[in-house]
């Protein structure tokens, strides 16, 4: 051993490209076929990208660390199923760039958190935690209230997350501002919103005035309020859950 | 000033290395500092203040990075250098000039990627949160490195590389494969700094832990490893134990470690085949783990009179003690269904801090103790007393921290699948909550102790880099530890 071990010891270049040959197996055979094998994401109806202010929303979740309290993936236990919901699917993730599973729940997990509580409700929850559940550790998020959302790149986000293959149309796309501000106008008209985003809530998530420019609450709210909704569990089939 | 004469024998350039050893100290007190804010932030959360840049969910990277990246990191890739010069018998590739550009590249990444998280600036991937600008920037920096570190070892007067490079070259090698891999984004504008990753949804999972766990497995074990076959020999006065149990170690644990990703996604959306690989391996990976430590600490054969007289020595061979623990705790979690109980709770949190606090803290500073005599050429540290306190105060500062996480993980477990008489779930999410504060304000006994250990080892290096006692002339060290 000493002696067919020494060639590679006495060669620094040898030495480096057999490191990375031995490094790269494990990552080449776990990683390439979640690509290339069809079942790894599940045939279900109703996903589909991300509204602008829900995507805004979410990027605010992703902002402010969200996920590191906050899990979205219900793992297929009874506790958990009870608990959450229907155990998450790697369907429901599909356009997430980044994904947000999580690793930690200081809280609880929020993958089917979407119409649960009222929008009242998360504008105080978000506000001051402890009003609502006066044994919360979570920080409060006042500040989300003040803060207008910045929307002058939208098209530009969009068009970022169709490049790494999120199905944003052409319309979408043209549409993003107005549908951006149809979404928290319930008395306006948002039919166009609703037949490219099916499913989508269009509510007065924080009060903010129709046609004025949605505050980060109010963003980071339609993105929770959708969280989970969107695949009607109550009508997958064991066939096209198979994974 | 004089010319150094320790230096000038071999000129070793070791400037630089003095400098990652400063900044090592630094960035140690900042990350323990941040770790013992956000451990109270659970316990009390009005110490968030309500503002933006001081919730948890911001402060929480600069906690991570701050204590592997930067305190890890600098360690590391100072002392690198310093063992790559010595076992190579050669001057670092690139001089003065490279070195330099490694220190203060490496350290402008630290300082982006914080200033960043607490503005919000994060891709919201863990352990990778810096976005595509610093990731960019760290990329020169690593290539530099590597060129900086394949060179000397290319110019080496050595006809063997020593084991502990083997060890330094796979970390290097694996970090850059894993960054570039998982950080692919495409910024939204040039000028703006927000990305967004190319992956999606269950492949980002995967690759995400790939990257996560080989963080784990390269920077905080095979980085660290390699410190440990150079500087446990050298304080010991001894050679390696086993030369071919070496080989063994080393091949099998880069093979083996890379395939583990996958159990931190037990029972999610993550194909079950894949999640059974990386169950399978991380349970084969507690051999190569074992077959390390045994490797150091029997280095100590027929030097163990050593631990009553070098302090610092006590630092490394405790490490070692706590790397075997951890190294066998891992691949138990890693058993699906005991995963499925430690998943999501703090008992994860313990078996990462009894490896870093454990591990990686105190082969860090059981380095420190050695190296900076050296380096600053005095014949020993400041103070051998303040070296057993920092030892025991650190070590109970870790069985506070991890007892504490031990116990909270499993009950935060057990409420959660709990069940009443009648066949409800018996606790609400919030009684969990309720029911981990004790354990939190252990937690955050155990990480003042701690952080009390660092500052007293500041403390006591400052005292030997600056303090009484003439400089001494050292023989240069022209032998590899081999």
């Amino acid at each position: 051993m000493r002696s067919s071990h020494a060639v590679i010891e006495k060669n620094a270049i040898l030495l480096a490209v057999l490191t990375l040959i031995t490094v790269a197996i494990g990552g080449l055979v776990q990683i390439v076929p979640l690509f290339t094998i069809e079942t790894t994401i599940e045939r279900v109806d109703g996903v589909r990208p991300y509204t602008p202010l829900e995507q805004l929303g979410r990027n605010i979740y992703v902002r402010e660390g969200c996920y590191l309290c906050h899990s979205q993936q219900i793992r297929a236990f009874r506790d958990e199923t009870e608990r959450y919901g229907h155990y998450s699917l790697a369907a429901e993730s599909m356009y997430d760039h980044p994904f947000q599973w999580g690793s930690k729940r200081n809280g609880p997990d929020l993958a089917r958190v979407g119409g649960k509580y009222s929008n009242d409700w998360h504008v105080g929850h978000l506000t001051r935690p402890q009003d609502v559940v006066p044994t919360s550790i979570m920080p409060s998020y006042g500040f989300l209230s003040k803060a207008t959302l910045r929307t002058d790149n939208l098209t530009a986000h969009l068009k970022t997350l169709r490049a790494v293959g999120v199905p944003y149309s052409d319309a979408m796309i043209a549409q993003a501002n107005d549908d951006l501000k149809a979404q928290i106008d319930p008395d306006g008209d948002s039919s166009g919103l609703l037949t490219r985003y099916p499913g989508a809530v269009v509510a007065s998530f924080t009060g903010t005035a129709a046609g004025s420019t949605p505050t980060e609450m109010d963003a980071l709210i339609a993105y929770l309020q959708m969280l989970g909704t969107l695949v009607p569990m109550q009508k997958a089939t064991l066939e096209n859950l198979a994974q | 000033m004089t010319v150094r004469p320790f230096a000038a024998a071999t000129d070793y350039v070791d400037d630089v290395v003095r400098a990652f050893m400063v900044a090592c100290v630094i960035w140690a007190l900042v990350g323990f500092l941040a770790g013992l804010v956000i451990a109270s932030q659970l316990a009390f959360p009005a110490l968030n203040l309500g503002f933006e840049w001081t919730n948890w969910g911001r402060l929480r990277p600069v906690h991570t990075s701050a204590v592997i990246f930067a305190f890890g990191g600098s360690g590391l890739i100072g002392s690198s250098l310093f063992i790559v010069q010595r076992t190579c018998r050669a001057r670092l590739f690139g001089g003065w000039q490279l070195g330099w550009f490694i220190f203060w590249g490496y350290q402008l990444f630290i300082v982006l990627a914080a200033s960043g998280y607490v503005m919000g600036i994060t891709q919201g991937k863990e352990y990778a949160e810096p976005e595509w600008y610093v990731d960019l920037w760290l990329t020169i920096v690593w290539v530099a490195y590597l060129i900086c570190f394949v060179g000397t070892l290319l110019k080496r007067q050595e006809p063997h590389i020593y084991v502990a490079n083997w060890f330094l070259l796979s970390f290097i090698i694996t970090i850059a494969m894993l960054h570039l891999i998982n950080n692919a984004a495409i910024p939204v504008s040039f000028f703006d700094w927000k990305s967004y990753i190319v992956y999606a949804g269950v492949q980002d999972a995967m690759i995400q832990w790939w990257y996560g766990h080989n963080a784990v497995g390269f920077f905080l074990t095979a980085g660290f490893l390699g410190m440990m076959y150079y500087f446990v020999p050298k304080a010991a006065g001894r050679p390696i134990y086993s030369y071919r149990l070496s080989i063994v170690h080393f091949w099998s644990l880069i093979f083996l470690y890379i395939w583990a990703g996958p159990h931190h996604l037990h029972y999610t959306a993550l194909p079950d085949w894949t999640q059974t690989l990386g169950m399978v391996f991380s349970v084969m990976l507690w051999m190569p783990s074992w077959g390390g430590m045994i490797n150091g600490l029997m280095t100590l054969s027929g030097a163990w009179d050593k631990l009553s007289t070098n302090a610092g020595l006590r630092f490394s061979v405790m490490s070692l003690a706590f790397y075997g623990m951890s190294t066998f705790e891992g691949p138990v979690m890693s058993i699906k269904s005991v995963n499925g109980l430690s998943h999501y709770t703090d008992w994860t949190i313990g078996h990462v801090h009894s490896g870093a606090m454990g591990w990686v803290g105190f082969i860090t500073f059981g380095m420190l103790y050695y190296i900076v005599p050296v380096l600053w050429g005095r014949q020993k540290i400041y103070s051998e007393k303040l070296i057993s306190w920092h030892f025991w105060i650190a070590t109970l500062g870790i069985v506070f921290y991890v007892c504490a996480m031990w116990a909270s993980g499993i009950m935060q477990g057990l409420m959660w699948r709990a069940y009443d008489a009648n066949g409800f779930l018996q606790y609400s999410f919030i009684e969990t909550v309720e029911a981990m504060h004790p354990f939190y304000l252990i937690r955050i006994l155990g990480g003042l102790l701690y952080f009390i250990g660092a500052l007293i080892m500041a403390f006591n290096l400052w005292k030997t880099a600056t303090g009484a006692g003439a400089r001494t002339v050292a023989t240069p060290q022209l032998q590899p530890a081999e």
